[in-house]
């Protein structure tokens, strides 16, 4: 493989995880140690040995990019993917394994890191470039380009503290689309900024690609990937699941890890970013005859439920479903709070079930993703998963189901229709 | 060059400890980013006050008049001659010079951390950036001794030729101890309280207000393990000339610590880099 420009072999990256120990203040330590301080040594000695658990973020990781690809690298929170970029953009070092790289690199992890908060927009644009690994002559040539792109010309003088979130965005994004590297990387950073600067954003990538550049592009925003990428990556649990053509690649990170069997249980095994007065335990789908599945029956309801403990009190909060079809559009969106159970349901500590039922007749046949997630409306997130869920729907004789051929549509709802003669005068009969 | 060595040159091997062989080169490729980020440090640092850089000044000036009156004045201590506010000030530019470096470049790492876990550069670029940002204040309050010089109407001597040779031992100095605090502190936030003490308890025992003279003759040796001392003596050795003599066995003490941490500074440095991003 000569015409490789990215060589990836037998890459690992091991992370050694100090898990805090409970009670751990400094007045705790002495407190134990003055009352009996035989036993607090004993304890010590044991929790320092149970405190290092090693974690291993990408394991034997090996593949191989060509020159002018697109290669988008999908998976779960916690596949590994946000490790490999950062070992292949170099700041990290990997375990073991070695990759061979031909031609300048350029990262771009974050919007607008190294920007300074106190600095004008003018001068944060020669920082970041600097910073991103452009020379001062190359941003002077770049200058006014990337004025023009970000639309924050009359605010080139002002600090950016005093920029919106929006202008900041599009400052720092115009920056980084103007990057001239062999190879870039990009992590998620389409999920900024609003519709129409995103539409933007992508069609700067998919010029980048048609000069004949390599990119590599992490995203859960499937119809992005779809968009840009000819070639995926799956990650799962560090490793590479599959990888091939887009088109192959994303049903089946939709269909879910385990070829859809219905069911998503968080537990100790991977990470998981969670509010700590919450623990998510199991989300599931459950068909009409209460077996739990991951093939639903288009014509047939199914119940979509989860199981989470509360461990604190915690204020209200709700929990909200996403569908998305495979490529990344939005079917629709679900929350309990839409519902009057919102008000009355429990928020003390213990064991709960929340669910909601999903009619037949409504989605159409082919893959779902569900993202899922919790959180303290307008205040707080308190779980998250993108991706925590696929699940197919199979024809089974639905609306569409005369002849074999597959609807477009997001949703296939069961109609009404009638076919009734006229008279010449334009009368029903 | 040979054919072979070209194509070294443009594939980028990732190994697990394999970033020597590229580091230096890129730390050559990066050296237009330490010029941004001194120049960004500089900029942002007197942003939104009234009377910006003369904040360079105030400090010293005031550090200068409270020494002269604590030595000279209430502890008596001799200054052999020279206007004592010269001889404080001999001592308090340079020793505000290393003091300033070493926080600033202490704390530079963990201060960049989103930059650090998100952009790879030869990381060696921020603690010596922030070294010269210091070291510009250092250059601005330089100006208070031209003027004192003035005001005293006192010629400094011939030495004055080797200044430029102690400054650059108090920069080499500033950043071997700087490298051993920046990458101690990515790990141990622990240092970043020890190091103000550090700053405090170190104008003390510097010679600072006072020559090293007015140590006692047999507590000189173990006093000129502190490398500030033989800097600043040479400090004013190189200034005050005359009745400062230089005293050799101090500034080969001086050179030798400098060394030490510089080197050790630099491959403690080199050693946990890799490491940065994952801990910081």
């Amino acid at each position: 493989m000569s015409e490789a420009i990215i060589q990836i072999e037998n890459l690992s990256k091991r992370y050694v995880l100090g898990h805090q120990r409970k009670n751990e203040g400094l007045r705790h330590a002495i407190e134990s140690a003055v009352r009996n301080p035989l036993q607090w040594l004993r304890e010590r000695k044991k929790s320092i040995a149970s405190e290092r658990e090693e974690f291993w973020a990408l394991k034997d990781v090996s593949f191989a990019i060509k020159q002018g690809e697109v290669v988008g690298i999908i998976g779960r929170n916690g596949a590994g993917k946000s490790t490999l970029l950062k070992v292949l953009s170099r700041i990290t070092e990997p375990t073991a394994g070695r990759i061979r790289i031909k031609g300048r690199v350029a990262s771009l992890l974050e919007v607008g890191t190294g920007f300074h908060s106190e600095l004008t927009g003018r001068e944060n644009i020669f920082l970041n470039g600097a910073i991103l690994g452009m020379s001062k002559v190359e941003i002077k040539r770049k200058f006014d380009e990337i004025v023009a792109f970000s639309e924050v010309e009359n605010f080139l003088d002002t600090p950016v503290k005093r920029y919106s979130s929006g202008m900041y965005v599009r400052l720092a994004f115009a920056v980084a689309a103007h990057l001239e590297p062999e190879i870039l990387i990009v992590d998620e950073v389409l999920a900024v900024g609003d519709v129409q600067f995103q539409q933007k954003c992508i069609g700067k990538m998919q010029d980048v690609s048609k000069g004949g550049r390599t990119v590599l592009f992490v995203s859960h925003n499937m119809a992005a990937v779809g968009r840009l990428c000819q070639q995926c990556v799956f990650m799962d649990g560090g490793r590479i699941k599959h990888s091939g053509p887009t088109d192959q690649i994303i049903p089946l990170y939709l269909k879910g890890g385990k070829q859809g069997d219905g069911i998503r249980v968080w537990d100790e095994t991977v990470p998981v970013k969670c509010d700590p007065r919450l623990k998510i335990r199991v989300l599931r789908i459950v068909g009409p005859d209460g077996q739990v599945t991951g093939h639903v029956d288009i014509r047939k309801p199914f119940t979509i439920e989860t199981e989470y403990e509360i461990l604190k009190p915690i204020p209200p909060f709700r929990i909200g479903l996403r569908f998305m079809t495979s490529d990344g559009t939005v079917a629709f969106s679900a929350s309990d709070s839409a519902h009057s159970s919102y008000e009355t349901k429990s928020y003390a500590p213990g064991l709960y079930t929340t669910g909601c039922v999903v009619p037949g007749n409504l989605l159409n046949e082919g893959f779902y993703n569900i993202m899922f997630g919790a959180d303290i409306p307008f205040q707080q997130v308190l779980f998250l998963d993108e991706s925590a869920l696929g699940f197919s729907v199979e024809q089974t004789g639905g609306v569409n189901a005369r002849f074999a051929e597959k609807w477009p549509g997001v949703v296939c709802p069961h109609l009404e229709w009638q076919t009734k003669p006229l008279d010449k005068a334009g009368a029903v009969i | 060059m040979t054919k072979a060595a070209t194509v070294e040159l443009d594939e980028l091997v990732i190994e697990a400890g394999r970033t020597e062989r590229q580091y230096w080169r890129d730390l050559w490729r990066y050296r237009e980013l330490f010029y941004f980020l001194a120049w960004r440090d500089l900029l942002v640092r007197y942003k939104q006050t009234v009377v910006g850089v003369l904040w360079a000044l105030v400090k010293p000036i005031l550090t200068i008049l409270i020494l002269t009156v604590a030595f000279s004045k209430i502890g008596k201590i001799s200054s052999e001659g020279v206007p004592a506010p010269l001889m404080v000030c001999c001592g308090t530019l340079p020793w505000l010079f290393f003091s300033s470096a070493i926080s600033e470049c202490g704390s530079s790492l963990v201060n960049s951390s989103n930059l650090i876990s998100k952009i790879y550069f030869p990381r060696l670029i921020i603690p010596a950036s922030s070294v010269i940002t210091s070291f510009v204040d250092f250059l601005i309050s330089a100006a208070i001794l031209a003027v004192m010089l003035v005001g005293y109407r006192f010629m400094p001597s011939a030495n004055l030729v080797f200044l430029p040779l102690f400054v650059v031992m108090t920069i080499a100095l500033s950043l071997g101890a700087g490298l051993w605090i920046a990458a101690l502190m990515v790990k141990y936030r622990d240092v970043r309280f020890v190091l103000p003490f550090v700053v405090q308890f170190g104008l003390f025992i510097s010679s600072v207000g006072a020559p090293s003279t007015a140590v006692p003759e047999n507590w000189r040796l173990l006093y000129s393990l502190n490398p500030m001392v033989g800097i600043i003596d040479g400090f004013r050795w190189a200034i005050l000339g005359g009745s400062y003599a230089m005293n050799w066995v101090s500034l080969i003490l001086s050179l030798m610590v400098m060394a030490l941490l510089l080197v050790t500074g630099l491959w403690y440095f080199r050693r946990t880099e890799r490491t940065f991003a994952d801990v910081i």
